[in-house]
């Protein structure tokens, strides 16, 4: 039944560094490669090649400008965003045939292909745009936080993490149970004040966002003094001359 | 929202079909023999046919039949167990009717609740979205029955109780719109929010995660609705309420008056059905600067 559980044994999810992240989609692209060669339909491309390029992807990076009310420095956000397995997930009640779930034992939210029908409610449902209708396959797709990796003894112990958290050169992703307050990305949470997405949908997402850090305020005396300085002698009149012809 | 065109001939015409049939189920009007027979083939034709192209956006149909098994959480699901309930208890009634001049009134009226239970749970797969706040709202139930109501009484030949319905879906139009266009400021929901950025300042789309366009954008962002809100809200009001009650009550009554004023009404729901999915503003389209 897509009724959700009351709670969860654990809250797998992803913590996101906004501070940190350089916004190189690389976790666009490993995501991408893992989950279109293992489990489920793979994620397919339309016109790869041609001029209207798109295709399914389970983990976008935008790009935001901030400007402080205050005056200070605008600064570039590069925000990566995926599905959040939120504990109060609006993805999993809407659905009609019962493939979409959220498991107990770890709270992952997942769609089981043999029964979706493609009806897009689920999308509809979710406010984050974490789900997406592959075109070819005509069945929803989402994050699995990695299920075939977190779990998987036949990988070494390090690759036993979400394809984007093992390749992001930044460090800018953190894997880990949230749901425990000693673990290190509950820490890491609790340290620099995670935040949720759009908390006035009331879906308490499982992902934690990191705030960047605010950018200095330009004050006039921080600004350098001008290096130039009018040239002396031959240089002198070398310019004069040349100004002159 | 994309205004897909099976959904919006779904939702038009499964509305139309379910309201006749519940007026039928009532016993309004009062009809036997071949008479009845036209009445429910055309009650059955709109609501099946209604059903069927809802069908056609599922990107896997295969599937379609588990979806009466989720009817404990998901209003999809409602909706699918209510419709067929509600055909298949009409249609010993329609039986009744049409072969044996009989009127199993019982049948007829849980038949009729069921035909409005159905339009219920259509309207609330839309009223149930927190990220639709256009449609969040309890107006989206009341203007789903009151299109159900007032066509289904135009189509059952109902001229006064016609009118009247027609009426008051003219009024739940326009308080649905005047509601609706203050929903999305009402939710609090801005870039800001979304992002979590709204603490340091003002977020503006720098440059979007993707050059091209995507599943979300294609159904989730439509904008050309929007632009022409005003034009179209006209339409349906003069086209669905304004000519099919002048024609109900000023014009005398005939065949062809009727036909003009069921057409009228048919094209005026459409547009505000296509109207109700272009308008609507998916809070996923934030995140795209849209």
């Amino acid at each position: 039944m897509t009724a959700l559980p009351q709670s969860t044994e654990k809250k797998l999810g992803l913590v996101i560094d906004l501070d940190t992240c350089v916004g190189c989609h690389a976790c666009v692209v490993n995501c991408k490669e893992w989950n279109t060669s293992n489990y489920g339909e793979p994620l397919s491309d339309q016109d790869a090649y041609g001029a209207e390029p798109e295709g399914t992807f389970l983990n976008r990076v935008h790009a935001f400008e901030v400007t402080p009310d205050t005056g200070g420095c605008a600064q570039t956000v590069h925000f990566p965003k995926s599905c959040l397995h939120c504990e109060d997930a609006p993805c999993v009640t809407v659905c009609p045939t019962g493939a979409s779930y959220k498991r107990v034992e770890d709270g992952i939210v997942l769609v089981n292909e043999q029964d979706c029908m493609g009806c897009g409610l689920c999308a509809w449902a979710c406010p984050y745009g974490a789900r997406e209708l592959d075109a070819l396959a005509g069945i929803m797709k989402k994050c699995t936080l990695c299920v075939d990796r977190i779990y998987n003894e036949n990988l070494p112990e390090e690759d036993r993490e979400p394809a984007c958290v093992r390749t992001c050169p930044a460090g800018a992703r953190h894997f880990g149970d949230l749901g425990d307050p000693n673990s290190d990305v509950s820490q890491l949470v609790a340290e620099r004040e995670g935040m949720d997405l759009m908390p006035e949908m009331g879906t308490k997402p499982v992902n934690k966002y990191l705030p960047p850090r605010q950018k200095d305020t330009l004050l006039a005396d921080m600004a350098l003094a001008p290096k130039h300085e009018e040239p002396k002698g031959f240089l002198s009149w070398l310019d004069k001359a040349l100004e002159a012809l | 929202m994309h205004p897909a065109p099976s959904v919006i001939v779904f939702t038009t015409l499964s509305g139309l079909g379910f309201g006749l049939l519940a007026f039928l189920g009532l016993g309004m009007p009062d009809v036997t023999g071949p008479v009845a027979f036209v009445f429910y083939l055309i009650g059955y034709g709109l609501a099946v046919a209604g059903l069927l192209a809802a069908t056609f956006h599922l990107g896997n149909k295969v599937n379609a039949t588990k979806a009466f098994s989720q009817w404990r959480t998901s209003w999809l699901s409602r909706e699918g167990v209510c419709s067929v309930a509600a055909l298949l208890v009409m249609a010993p009634y329609a039986i009744g009717r049409i072969f044996f001049e009989a009127n199993w009134a019982v049948l007829g009226w849980i038949g009729a609740l069921l035909c409005l239970a159905t339009v219920f749970t259509t309207s609330m797969i839309y009223a149930q979205l927190k990220t639709v706040p256009r449609w969040n709202m309890r107006w989206t139930p009341a203007l789903f029955l009151s299109h159900a109501l007032a066509g289904g009484a135009l189509l059952a030949g109902q001229g006064t109780i016609a009118a009247i319905l027609l009426a008051v879906l003219g009024a739940v139009l326009v308080l649905s719109w005047k509601q609706g266009d203050a929903r999305f400021d009402e939710t609090g929901t801005t870039l800001g929010t979304a992002t979590g950025l709204a603490n340091i300042g003002t977020v503006r789309q720098l440059e979007p995660p993707h050059s091209g366009e995507n599943y979300l954008l294609k159904e989730m962002a439509f904008q050309v609705g929007r632009k022409h809100s005003v034009k179209l809200r006209a339409i349906a009001l003069a086209f669905g309420v304004v000519v099919p009650v002048i024609c109900l009550i000023v014009l005398p009554f005939s065949h062809s008056v009727a036909l003009i004023a069921v057409l009228s009404h048919l094209l005026g729901v459409a547009a505000g059905r296509w109207l109700f999915f272009a308008e609507a503003k998916h809070v996923v389209s934030l995140y795209y600067g849209r």
